[in-house]
C-alpha cells in the first residue's frame, strides 16, 4: 500500500531518489525492526528478556508458524473464507450503494425523508450489530457478510450520492444543448460521474469489506483468518495471533494491489492529482 | 422533435426572410433568497439573419449570458419573447450549438467520443460517428488526439474540441458564450481566425458572448452593446463594413476597424466604468 498523502514537492524528492535505493531502504527498516524484536525477546538483559517471548514470541517462532501453516494446507481453506465473505460483502454493499445513492441524488424528497435515519445508522458502531447478524444469519459466512455489507454500503453511499449531486452543472447544459433525453444523460453523465466517486473510494471500500469479514469471524465462526487469530489467542499462542496477523496484513496488501490496478484501468480520464495542466 | 424543444410552427413561409434568432422585449429577473427579485436584462431586443454573426459585447456580469441562455431555451424569460426562424420557442432550442465558456467536455470521453457523442445519442451508428469525428478532429487541427482525455489536452485544444462537438451536430445557429476568454492572446487569435474559417463555409447564424470589443469587431458582421447591469438594456448596435475573408490579427490594423472601434468605445466606456464606481 502507497501512502496516498505525500505533498508535491515531496513526491519531487522522492523521483530523484531511485528505485533500487528506496527498496534498499525499505528492507533496512524492517530488517532493523525484526532484529530489534529478536534480540530483545530472546537474549536476557540482567536476568530478563525486555520482551518476554510469552508475550511477544519470538520472530523465528512466527516465521516458522506461518511456514507450518502453508505446508499444512489448512490456511487455504481460512484465506478462501475471508476472501469469499469480503468479496460478498464488497459486491452486495457497493450494489446496493449505487442503487439507493442514485436513487436519493435523483429524487431529493426522498433523501430528505431518510436523511436523519440514514445518519442514525451510520453513527452506530457497526460492531454492535454483529451478534444480532450471528442471530439473524448463524455462524457461517452470511453474518459476516452482512456485517461487511453494512459497512461497505454507506461509503459507497455516500461517494455515489456525492458524485450524482455534484456533477457541473455545464457539463448538465452541454448534455442537454447535444439533445440528450434522460436516459442517454443517465448513461452518459450522471452513471459515469457516480462510478468515478465509486472508483474513487474502492481502496476504502473493499479495505471496509475486509475488515467486517475479519471482525465478523472473530466474534463467532468456525473459518476465516479471523477464526485463527481467536483460536490462537483463545490458548495464549502469541505465536499463531502474530501469524495469523501476518498472513493477514499480506492478504489486504494483495487485494490493494489488485484494487490499485483496477483503478487505473477504469479511471484512466481522470487527472493525477500532482498534474496540472493550463 | 416532439419531446422537449418543441417549436410550435407560426408561419411557414417566408423563411429567407425570417430571422434565424429573434429575441424580442425580453425581460429576465431572477428571485433571490430573500424573497426580492433581480433583474438582469431588460426589455433587450437582438435580431440575427440567416448566416449573420452578430457580438454581444457588454461590461463584466451585464447579463450577456443570460441572453444567450435565454436563446438556447436553458433559461425562460419573465417577459419577451424568443423566435427561432420565426417561430416561438419552447423548451430547449435544439436548432442551436453551445460552446459554453467553462470546460463543458465529457472528463469521462476521450476526444474522439466527446465530438462523436453529439451523432450517437441522435441515433448516427458508432462506426459511422466516429468516422465523421475523426474528420472534425482533423478540421480543428488535432488529428491524432483522439484518443487524449480533456484533462490531456491544453486549454486551446480543449476548445477545439469544444467547436467540432458542438458543429459535427451541424446546428443552424451557434451560441458562443465568452468561448475564448481562458485562453491566452496568441491562442485567441488562432480560434478566432479557425472560427471564422468553420463559418465562413456554411454560414450559420451566430450569436457571440464578449467582453472583448475588438474580437467583436474582428469577428461579426453586427456589434450590439449592452448597458451594465442590473437591468442591462441594449445601448448600440453597429454594422461592422470590413470586408470578407478576414484575419483576426491583420484586421485591426485597418482603418475601419479602429474608427469603428473608437465610435464603438465611446459608448461602451462609460457602461464599464460605472462598474467601478
Amino acid at each position: 500500500m502507497s501512502l496516498r498523502f505525500i505533498r508535491a514537492t515531496e513526491m519531487r524528492e522522492l523521483r530523484a531518489m531511485s528505485r533500487t535505493h528506496l527498496l534498499v531502504l525499505q528492507a533496512i527498516v524492517a530488517v532493523i525492526a525484526i532484529g530489534l524484536w529478536h534480540v530483545l525477546s530472546t537474549d536476557a538483559y540482567f536476568g530478563v528478556a525486555l520482551l518476554p517471548p510469552f508475550f511477544f514470541s519470538t520472530p523465528g517462532d512466527v516465521a516458522a508458524r506461518v511456514v507450518r501453516l502453508f505446508a499444512g494446507g489448512t490456511i487455504w481453506r481460512h484465506l478462501w473464507v475471508t476472501l469469499s465473505e469480503s468479496m460478498l460483502a464488497f459486491a452486495i454493499g457497493s450494489i446496493g450503494g449505487v442503487m439507493i445513492g442514485f436513487w436519493f441524488a435523483r429524487k431529493p424528497a426522498v433523501a430528505a425523508v431518510f436523511d436523519p435515519y440514514v445518519k442514525m445508522v451510520n453513527a452506530l458502531p457497526r460492531v454492535v450489530l454483529a451478534p444480532i447478524f450471528t442471530l439473524w444469519f448463524g455462524l457461517g459466512i452470511w453474518s459476516k457478510v452482512a456485517l461487511g455489507v453494512t459497512l461497505v454500503f454507506f461509503i459507497v453511499f455516500f461517494n455515489v450520492y456525492q458524485g450524482v449531486k455534484e456533477v457541473s452543472p455545464t457539463v448538465l447544459a452541454n448534455a442537454r444543448m447535444l439533445a440528450m433525453n434522460d436516459r442517454q444523460l443517465m448513461r452518459h453523465v450522471y452513471w459515469p460521474a457516480a462510478l468515478s466517486w465509486m472508483f474513487s473510494s474502492l481502496h476504502t471500500s473493499v479495505g471496509f469489506a475486509v475488515v467486517g469479514a475479519v471482525v465478523g469471524e472473530y466474534l463467532g465462526s468456525a473459518a476465516g483468518l479471523g477464526y485463527l487469530i481467536q483460536q490462537a489467542e483463545g490458548i495464549f499462542d502469541v505465536a499463531g495471533v502474530f501469524a495469523g496477523m501476518f498472513i493477514l496484513a499480506v492478504f489486504v496488501i494483495a487485494i490493494d494491489g489488485l484494487v490499485t490496478l483496477v483503478e487505473r484501468r477504469l479511471l484512466a480520464w481522470r487527472p493525477a492529482v500532482a498534474e496540472t495542466r493550463g | 422533435m416532439p419531446v422537449r424543444g418543441a417549436i410550435t410552427t407560426n408561419t411557414a413561409a417566408g423563411e429567407a426572410a425570417t430571422p434565424s434568432v429573434a429575441l424580442r422585449n425580453v425581460t429576465v429577473a431572477f428571485r433571490l433568497a430573500g424573497g426580492a427579485t433581480y433583474t438582469a436584462v431588460q426589455n433587450a431586443s437582438i435580431v440575427a439573419g440567416p448566416g449573420e454573426f452578430v457580438a454581444i459585447v457588454g461590461p463584466t456580469g451585464c447579463g450577456k449570458s443570460t441572453l444567450l441562455n435565454v436563446a438556447a431555451g436553458l433559461l425562460t424569460p419573465s417577459s419577451g419573447r424568443v423566435e427561432i426562424f420565426g417561430s416561438a420557442l419552447t423548451g430547449l432550442n435544439h436548432t442551436a450549438g453551445y460552446l459554453f465558456q467553462s470546460d463543458a467536455l465529457f472528463p469521462w470521453k476521450t476526444a474522439i467520443e466527446n465530438i462523436a457523442i453529439g451523432l450517437e445519442i441522435a441515433g448516427t451508428p458508432v462506426s459511422d460517428a466516429r468516422t465523421r469525428a475523426e474528420q472534425w478532429m482533423e478540421r480543428v487541427g488535432l488529428a491524432g488526439f483522439g484518443a487524449r482525455y480533456p484533462h490531456m489536452l491544453s486549454g486551446g485544444q480543449r476548445k477545439r474540441v469544444g467547436l467540432a462537438q458542438v458543429l459535427i451536430r451541424d446546428p443552424r445557429i451557434l451560441l458562443m458564450d465568452e468561448p475564448f476568454g481562458p485562453l491566452d492572446a496568441q491562442t485567441r487569435q488562432i480560434m478566432g481566425n479557425l472560427l471564422l474559417d468553420l463559418w465562413s463555409a456554411d454560414r450559420k447564424a451566430v450569436l457571440f458572448v464578449t467582453h472583448d470589443l475588438e474580437e467583436a469587431i474582428a469577428l461579426a458582421d453586427r456589434v450590439v452593446i449592452m448597458s451594465a447591469g442590473p437591468a442591462a438594456r441594449i445601448i448600440g448596435d453597429w454594422a461592422v463594413a470590413l470586408p470578407r475573408p478576414r484575419d483576426i490579427a491583420e484586421v485591426r490594423h485597418e482603418k475601419g476597424f479602429q474608427d469603428l472601434h473608437r465610435e464603438i468605445w465611446a459608448v461602451l466606456k462609460t457602461e464599464v466604468l460605472k462598474g467601478y464606481t
